[in-house]
């Protein structure tokens, strides 16, 4: 469509992608026409509302307030420097983040090994390791609530039944509820994380399996020097998402504990959301978010670095 | 497969492997639907089994008697379809300018998609409130939808560039070459091929939208404009309180339109769909 007309455009550097064959045009003809659909409702609901919130960081807003709200500058911020809960939650979320994250990879990628192979029963492996992603959060926290209740779970009635004492009510105990809600974070996560890996591993030409295999080398090896490095972009990026969501997240530990036993699962998201929407602390609440939100940009930058660099060692 | 192969105890190991992740994967799914299935003196029972020795449907009787759940899954229904069809609607054409244009255009577009992924919803959802209220659309399913259509757009764009990028440009080259206009190519070549792609997205924003909590907790005050996730949470009731039969009942029903819609996507999800979206 575009080699007939393609001019060079007008006044536009060629990228190096032009060379393998996409050729790059101007926004012309009805271009904008197919794009303003789209771009309207974005700037009006999504990158507008990310502005104002960042705004109302710098507020005093709140709901249900009879004066105007007024600028009270980095009122928010100082405050929340101060909000020793605010940053026991936020530990909280890099534990919960990391937590979750590190044995999610770790499984998926075992998981993904396995569904590479050529294994019978791999079909019913592939179906299973998906409903997870199917269901809603909501019913994967109400889900593990029945696992773990303390008399009809499944969870401590195993514990009975090997003799290794009574159980205890996981997701209320002190010490008990992070891990346990971890370990729905990680179940809950597990099928995205497989898929893509399963996707960069199939992207792995199985010459270079065959051939390292006719050189003698074992399975660690052909790991180590054909499968991880294929499958290395694909990983971090993963992780990286993984990380970001994972610290983002709400409506599992929502369902599952609500923060509780004494905010030991009190995830910055949900002491975000308490904040705004049961006291009403829309600016304070805000701010919140905007620590959250840098938190998060150190995260993307970091991983953008280490990817550039990936580039420049090739 | 000559040179790789996996002797016999490795095999083994492979399998066991295997069914320990099949095991963690299955167990609270079993578990959910055997307590949804399980009559209330069994629930109550000291020493819970796999299966329902009675198995009943009062769970789901009751469960229908205590939440309106009929009118929960018609507000998810039509926030979930309507969300799925306007995004696609919109994403679709932009997707496809993005994937053809290697412009400021592309890059800002997949800029904005990354960024989305990185946002702490509660920056977005209290201007949104806020907004959304001055129009009165604050307990609305109206309201609901326009945000799940701005909220599904990062990825139905993602999936759907993916989509557009793999129908050759050359085709449509091909089809200008023997005198179709633009729109003709658009219409008459390139849209066909990709509505395999659309109705992938398009399932992907249904259960996205049908799964989603957050929004719809904020935003929907009144059970009866509530979305099946919110009304779900209320057999919670308070803390340690719930009746478990019901609870599984109404939980499992909630998952079932999105299992179906994900058995019907399996070859797409498996296939790679994410190795697109992670590639870059």
């Amino acid at each position: 469509m575009s080699t007939v007309t393609a001019t060079k455009r007008p006044g536009g550097t060629r990228t190096p992608r032009d060379a393998h064959g996409t050729r790059p045009r101007g926004p012309d003809f009805g271009a904008w026409f197919l794009v303003l659909p789209a771009l309207l409702p974005i700037l009006v609901l999504s990158v507008g509302p990310l502005l104002y919130g960042i705004a109302l960081a710098f507020t005093d807003a709140q709901s249900g307030r009879t004066q105007a709200t007024s600028w009270v500058g980095t009122l928010n911020f100082q405050d929340l420097l101060h909000d020793s809960l605010f940053w026991e939650s936020f530990r909280i979320g890099v534990v919960w983040a990391v937590g979750v994250t590190v044995p999610q990879f770790l499984l998926a990628l075992g998981l993904a090994l396995l569904l590479d192979q050529k294994l019978r029963f791999r079909w019913l492996a592939r179906a299973l390791a998906i409903v997870p992603w199917a269901m809603p959060e909501v019913v994967v926290g109400i889900m593990w609530r029945l696992v773990y209740n303390p008399d009809a779970g499944i969870l401590n009635e195993t514990i009975r039944t090997l003799g290794f004492g009574e159980g205890r009510d996981w997701l209320s105990g002190l010490a008990t509820a992070l891990p346990a809600v971890v370990l729905v974070g990680v179940w809950a996560g597990m099928p995205q994380t497989t898929v893509a890996l399963l996707a960069g591993l199939q992207n792995t030409p199985r010459e270079l399996h065959e051939a390292a295999a006719l050189d003698g080398a074992g399975a660690w090896r052909r790991f180590r020097a054909v499968t991880w490095p294929a499958l290395r972009p694909v990983a971090l990026a993963i992780t990286a998402l993984n990380l970001i969501w994972n610290f983002n997240s709400f409506a599992l530990v929502y369902v599952l504990t609500s923060g509780g036993p004494g905010g030991r699962t009190r995830l910055p998201m949900l002491f975000a959301y308490e904040e705004a929407f049961r006291y009403g602390q829309f600016g304070y609440a805000a701010a919140m978010g905007c620590v959250m939100i840098a938190a998060v940009s150190v995260l993307i930058a970091l991983s953008l670095v280490r990817r550039l660099k990936g580039d420049q060692d090739r | 497969m000559s040179a790789l192969r996996t002797s016999r105890p490795a095999r083994i190991g492979q399998y066991a492997a295997l069914l320990a992740y099949l095991v963690f994967l299955a167990f609270p799914f079993l578990w959910l639907v055997s307590t949804a299935f399980k009559p209330a003196p069994e629930l109550a029972s000291l020493h819970p089994t796999w299966i329902p020795k009675d198995p009943t449907l009062d769970n789901f009787r009751q469960a229908f008697d205590e939440q309106p759940l009929l009118r929960a899954a018609a507000n998810s229904l039509v926030a979930a379809v309507a969300a799925a069809v306007i995004a696609v609607a919109v994403a679709t054409p932009l997707a496809y300018v993005t994937a053809r244009h290697r412009g400021r255009l592309a890059s800002a577009a997949t800029g904005w998609v990354v960024i989305s992924q990185a946002f702490p919803f509660v920056l977005v959802i209290i201007p949104l409130f806020l907004i959304l209220k001055n129009l009165h659309l604050i307990n609305s399913v109206f309201g609901l939808v326009l945000v799940y259509v701005v909220w599904s757009l990062p990825f139905a764009l993602w999936m759907l560039m993916g989509y557009v990028r793999a129908v050759p440009a050359e085709l449509e080259e091909a089809a200008a070459v023997d005198g179709a206009g633009r729109l003709r190519t658009l219409v008459s070549v390139t849209a066909p091929l990709l509505v395999p792609g659309i109705v992938a997205t398009a399932l992907f924003a249904f259960v996205t939208a049908w799964n989603e909590f957050f929004f719809a907790l904020v935003l929907l005050k009144t059970p009866e404009k509530q979305t099946l996730p919110v009304v779900l949470t209320h057999f919670l009731g308070a803390e340690g309180v719930a009746d478990l039969g019901p609870l599984a009942a109404a939980a499992f029903l909630a998952t079932l339109p999105s299992l179906v819609v994900f058995a019907v996507l399996q070859r797409r999800i498996t296939g790679g769909m994410l190795a697109g979206a992670v590639k870059s």
